[in-house]
């Protein structure tokens, strides 16, 4: 499995990256929404992006609307991985097509259980 | 940091005595750590804590404080939706079947056995409201739990950021909870829905039933074979001819009780009332 981690701290993006090795995920990394298209264009088989919301340049919303308007992309997951919280913003992220969000700060065991809910890992008891 | 022996055997005694739960040897660093919090509460620091706070409850022979230990012992976290396939074959099978011959959902009841800060039924009442429509469901759910204090959290229905990132699915979190600062809160549907209750497994089941599918997940582990034994006999008495009783993912019926008949749902294992069933 691959993940793509996109998120302008790179402290940020080495944390994500440890938690999704962890779970076996091969981890790529981009620092905005536009990097990520670019790492995108040259990896196709991604199946995981984890993205923070605000981004330079492409922040993470727009970045999941332009996922979701190539058609060949429909089978990669689109995870909100951000410090945003407002019901609103969660409503408008779904809207735009991400299939889970995770509020940040979150343990490697709140990681998991999102994963295992998206189907990209094992089911483990989380207790 | 160690605990004293006569401690474990101390703490471990009262809690069987208080609620017939086994903490065998071994078990000392869950003594430890979840009465760490209690001993500090009273300022006691530094490695002996939790036996000198043994010590001094033992010489005050202070019942609350005996009850708060108790709590401290079998009080479990849980996630939501725990374990997943139970609930999945629930929505895609179990209720289906079961609305079909009560008529409507809201016919249908339900009991969380030990449901701790109420993750579980709050999961079951998500799932049960999603699949209604409009149809009023209050007090589809009876929800029971040996701690006063865990079911007053779970009255509450309100979650820190750290709990609702435990399994719950987004799009539920948003159509269900609303952000009361820092915290999340249950919709009042969903609370209307679950009438919590403090029950002990050991005396008679609780006002509600008899139910259609109770869920007795991860809790018999906690108790010795005759324990177990006498906990399914009462329970049997209180599920219908034709419901359902859930375990964990770990557990089974098997060798307590071979009567129970054990029902493949899609990936999850559910027990039903067997042939030689009284």
């Amino acid at each position: 499995m691959k993940a793509l981690v996109i998120d302008d701290s790179r402290a940020m993006r080495r944390i994500v990256s440890g938690i999704l090795g962890g779970f076996g995920f091969e981890t790529l990394e981009a620092g905005d929404g536009q990097q990520a298209l670019d790492v995108l264009a040259e990896e196709p088989e991604v199946d995981l992006a984890c993205i923070d919301w605000n981004m330079p340049v492409m922040d993470g919303l727009e970045f999941v609307s332009a996922v979701r308007a190539q058609r060949h992309r429909r089978g990669m997951t689109l995870m909100m991985v951000t410090t945003e919280s407002e019901q609103s913003q969660i409503v408008k992220a779904l809207a735009a097509g991400a299939h889970e969000y995770l509020i940040k700060p979150f343990t490697p065991d709140a990681m998991r259980g999102k994963l295992e809910l998206l189907g990209l890992v094992e089911g483990k008891d989380l207790t | 940091m160690s605990l004293a022996a006569d401690t474990f055997t101390f703490v471990s005694d009262l809690v069987r005595r208080r609620s017939a739960i086994q903490l065998e040897p071994g078990k000392e660093y869950l003594v430890e750590s979840r009465l760490l919090p209690l001993a500090r509460s009273l300022g006691m620091t530094g490695d002996t804590a939790v036996d000198d706070y043994v010590r001094r409850l033992r010489a005050s022979a202070d019942q609350t404080q005996y009850e708060q230990v108790v709590e401290a012992l079998t009080t479990n976290e849980t996630s939501w939706f725990r374990d997943a396939t139970p609930f999945a074959a629930l929505s895609s099978q179990v209720l289906p079947e079961l609305i079909g011959r009560r008529g409507s959902l809201g016919a249908v009841r339900i009991w969380s056995a030990a449901c701790s800060t109420g993750q579980e039924p709050y999961s079951i009442a998500m799932m049960m409201a999603d699949a209604s429509g409009t149809q009023q469901l209050a007090g589809s759910i009876i929800a029971t739990d040996l701690s006063a204090e865990v079911l007053d959290r779970a009255r509450e229905g309100r979650y820190s950021q750290l709990e609702i990132n435990r399994g719950l699915p987004a799009p539920m979190m948003v159509r269900h909870f609303s952000r009361e600062g820092t915290m999340w809160r249950v919709s009042d549907t969903l609370r209307r829905m679950v009438t919590f209750a403090r029950h002990n497994l050991l005396d008679p089941p609780p006002p509600g039933g008899p139910f259609d599918i109770i869920f007795l997940r991860n809790v018999l582990i906690y108790f010795d074979l005759e324990t177990k034994r006498s906990i399914l006999a009462r329970i049997r008495r209180h599920l219908r001819e034709d419901g359902y009783l859930v375990l964990g993912a770990t557990e089974t019926t098997v060798s307590i009780d071979p009567t129970w008949e054990r029902v493949g749902v899609g990936k999850a294992s559910f027990y039903r009332h067997g042939g030689g069933g009284s």
